[in-house]
């Protein structure tokens, strides 16, 4: 039964029903609804978990490493300024196994300060051992949820998940969801099963340091789970297809791509978009479609190259920017297409909470086809 | 009967601690008094360097060490899961003072605040000891580290007091808040005792002298503590509910006894005196001597 | 030996590492004059002083590092430290 809810609260609900037992999160726009939800879902008892108000996003993820290495399952959220202030903690709980989920409720980075939407945030974080999903619309980001919980807690993995969506775009839009109920949400995601604890019945030490005879080899022992999170998220994603009819089983799905000549390379809500720019001009002729990437990290390059092996154009829409050094996306579609013969090409576009409207798609799409890539779009040369 | 024994120590043998540290016997008497039934949350620093080095730890209890500055949080997150799951082990971090004081405090200040049932075990060797002894906020006033060099333009070394971080935690309404020192063991042990069976956030700082850091031998790590202690610079004291209950009384030595001992101070006899900085030193002491009411006078000389 | 995940491992392997190597000088303990009071089993950072079964104590010399705090706190002057020859 599809129920219309704002999407900060459909997450709250589903979160809710992945009963995780510690909560830690600090407030920050446009996360905010999201914990106050779940702050009063602790407070009526339909919630049976520990929520903790730390005093900052440093504190939230400390705590859900320490709750989780305890035993417990446990979620966070946060977006752009909190992401950074958690930069050193996500790097650590990476490295230290524990498959925490967390929301991102994307947003900008400042300076200068800005509130708005773009994908800075989780992007900016790409090397730190999270797994990386984008949610295209709110029942994607509600079932990504459930997924990653699968998906991190599967004893091969054990690494931590962002489950990214839109801050505002997505967030604070009321769109139809279909919400899965606690019985249905039961029989998917097993109850937590922590693959070593904190105990003192069974002594571990957890977080040693390692010297140089054992760094390099903890990192690739790291580096390999993500990429075994590949088939597993694919896995989960079957099965999740398989019980509630959404299917998942794609780390990147191809819109009207079959005849392409053009593609568009994208994440999260800009796809939707996409898809509305691509179907008016597929109506006037043109062989455009649109490679959707669900899984940021583990990056999924062999599947793009596959996707994308008939298209003679791609154009990459970035909302972020890695200064200095061009949008991260485009930089690794382009390593991925690298000998295909594809002119790839990539735009940083939606900084900053910039709308984009179909007629900017149709107009990038213009842009590669003639050659002229690499750049911003739409900048507003007067007030430079 | 060694090998008996050497089962029983929960920090074992082998550690890479320098010969004569004091934080390792504390991280000892630590594990005297908590017993099994504890996890330990360390904040980074000179013990969790010298007791983990994949895959050799010294801690034979359940023991996690994530960043420098979040130990507090992340007991927090321990705390919180134990209690959801109804179990009975008690959460005791510990930091050395640069993490204590100075870095971790918005991590702890929280946790405090929250009132968590942790209990907060500072090391205080008075600096920086596992990057090369730079001063911290527990550096005492007139004390030479790497980055409060003596020179022309700073005599004195530190130009700064010790920071109070007893009485920032009973601010926050700790229950139990005390002072120890590794010259004397079974006070120690007693206190943390006290401490993991009080319930909520409480704190303990324990004087561990650095052979290393301070510049004396290591056989005298105990005897420097107890001079620490005897001159007033170190004030071994309980506040239970933001009030001091008790402190240690001793009969006081000048300060100078204890700061002629040590490398840290010597700038302040070679090669001129610095009358100056040590009468400053000594205002500090009698200043505590006055606060917590620590001086034996003439009349209980019988004590 | 395979990686634990997450650089985690449980106790026991620090007394691999036999630091009495590190030793210049060694502690002697005299039995005959010790009062058994404990203080340098008590104050050994190592916690490598074990009382014998005759309630006097020893180092283990496989660990001991030589700081000397035990001669240091002995209250009988029943512990010296001597040059080791190696």
């Amino acid at each position: 039964m599809l129920e219309f809810m704002e999407g900060s609260h459909a997450v709250a609900e589903i979160v809710k029903r992945c009963r995780p037992q510690v909560i830690a999160a600090y407030p920050i726009t446009p996360q905010t609804h999201i914990v106050e939800d779940l702050a009063q879902m602790v407070a009526n008892c339909e919630l049976d978990a520990e929520y903790i108000t730390v005093e900052s996003e440093f504190s939230a993820l400390s705590a859900c490493l320490g709750a989780s290495a305890a035993g417990s399952r446990v979620y966070s959220a946060t977006t752009s300024q909190g992401l950074a202030l958690m930069f050193e903690v996500c790097f650590n709980v990476a490295g230290m196994r524990q498959p925490i989920v967390m929301t991102i409720a994307n947003r900008s980075l400042g300076a200068p300060l800005s509130i708005w939407n773009d994908q800075q945030d989780s992007i900016s974080l790409r090397d730190s051992g999270w797994l990386q999903f984008y949610a295209e619309d709110n029942q994607e980001a509600v079932d990504l949820h459930m997924i990653a919980y699968k998906v991190c807690e599967d004893h091969d993995i054990l690494l931590p998940a962002f489950v990214c969506f839109d801050g505002f775009i997505l967030s604070h839009t009321y769109e139809p969801v279909a919400l899965p109920g606690q019985e249905e949400v039961d029989a998917y995601l097993p109850a937590f099963t922590p693959y070593q604890r904190l105990d003192a019945e069974k002594p571990l030490s957890f977080g040693m340091y390692a010297t140089p005879e054992y760094y390099t080899e903890f990192r690739y022992e790291t580096d390999r789970a993500l990429y075994r999170a590949k088939e597993s998220f694919i896995k989960a994603g079957r099965e999740f297809g398989e019980q509630f009819g959404r299917d998942y089983s794609a780390l990147v799905e191809g819109y009207r791509l079959e005849d392409a000549d053009t593609a568009l390379v994208a994440m999260g809500s800009i796809c939707g978009t996409a898809k509305d720019a691509i179907d008016e001009m597929r109506d006037a002729g043109k062989k455009v479609g649109l490679l959707k990437i669900r899984t940021y990290r583990p990056f999924p390059g062999p599947e793009i190259a596959d996707a994308l092996s008939g298209v003679s154009t791609v154009a990459v829409l970035d909302k972020n920017i890695s200064l200095g050094g061009g949008g991260a996306v485009g930089t690794e579609v382009k390593a991925a297409l690298y000998g295909s013969g594809a002119a790839v090409y990539d735009y940083i576009i939606a900084l900053g909470g910039r709308d984009v409207r179909k007629r900017d798609v149709a107009a990038v799409v213009d842009l590669a086809e003639k050659g002229k890539g690499d750049m911003f779009y739409g900048l507003r040369t007067e007030v430079l | 009967m060694a090998e008996v024994e050497q089962g029983c120590e929960l920090f074992s043998a082998g550690h890479r601690a320098c010969g004569g540290c004091g934080p390792a016997l504390a991280a000892r008497l630590l594990l005297k008094a908590t017993g099994k039934n504890v996890i330990i949350a360390s904040a980074t620093g000179c013990m969790e360097v010298f007791s983990t080095p994949y895959p050799e730890t010294a801690w034979g209890v359940p023991w996690i060490h994530s960043l420098f500055e979040n130990v507090a949080a992340v007991a927090s997150g321990i705390e919180a899961s134990l209690k959801r799951q109804g179990r009975s082990e008690k959460v005791v971090c510990i930091g050395g003072d640069g993490a204590t004081f100075d870095i971790g405090v918005l991590c702890i200040s929280g946790a405090f605040e929250r009132g968590h049932d942790i209990t907060y075990i500072c090391y205080d060797n008075e600096a920086y000891m596992n990057t090369g002894i730079q001063r911290s906020g527990a550096t005492p006033y007139g004390a030479s580290t790497t980055t409060s060099p003596p020179g022309a333009c700073a005599p004195g070394g530190n130009p700064l007091p010790k920071k109070d971080m007893p009485a920032i935690l009973a601010a926050h309404g700790a229950p139990y808040v005390a002072t120890a020192s590794i010259a004397y063991p079974n006070d120690f042990v007693q206190k943390v005792e006290r401490a993991i069976n009080t319930p909520g956030p409480c704190y303990i700082q324990v004087h561990t002298p650095c052979c290393t850091g301070w510049g004396f031998e290591s056989g005298e790590t105990l005897a420097m503590a107890k001079l620490a202690i005897d001159t007033g610079l170190w004030v071994n004291y309980e506040m239970v509910d933001g009030k001091v209950v008790k402190a240690k009384k001793v009969r006081r030595k000048p300060v100078e006894e204890y700061l002629a001992k040590q490398k840290r101070f010597r700038h302040l006899f070679k090669p001129a005196r610095r009358d100056d900085v040590i009468a400053n030193i000594q205002a500090i002491a009698d200043a505590n001597a006055e606060r917590f009411g620590i001086d034996i006078k003439r009349k209980e000389s019988s004590e | 030996m395979a990686l634990r995940v997450g650089c985690a491992a449980p106790p026991g392997r620090a007394l691999d590492n036999k630091t009495g190597a590190w030793r210049v000088f060694k502690p002697v303990f005299d039995p005959e004059t010790c009062s058994r009071c404990g203080m340098c089993a008590m104050v050994c950072p190592e916690g490598c002083v074990h009382e014998t079964e005759e309630g006097t104590f020893e180092p283990d010399l496989d660990y001991c590092k030589g700081c000397g705090i035990c001669e240091e706190v002995c209250p009988k002057k029943s512990i010296r430290m001597e040059k080791e020859e190696k």
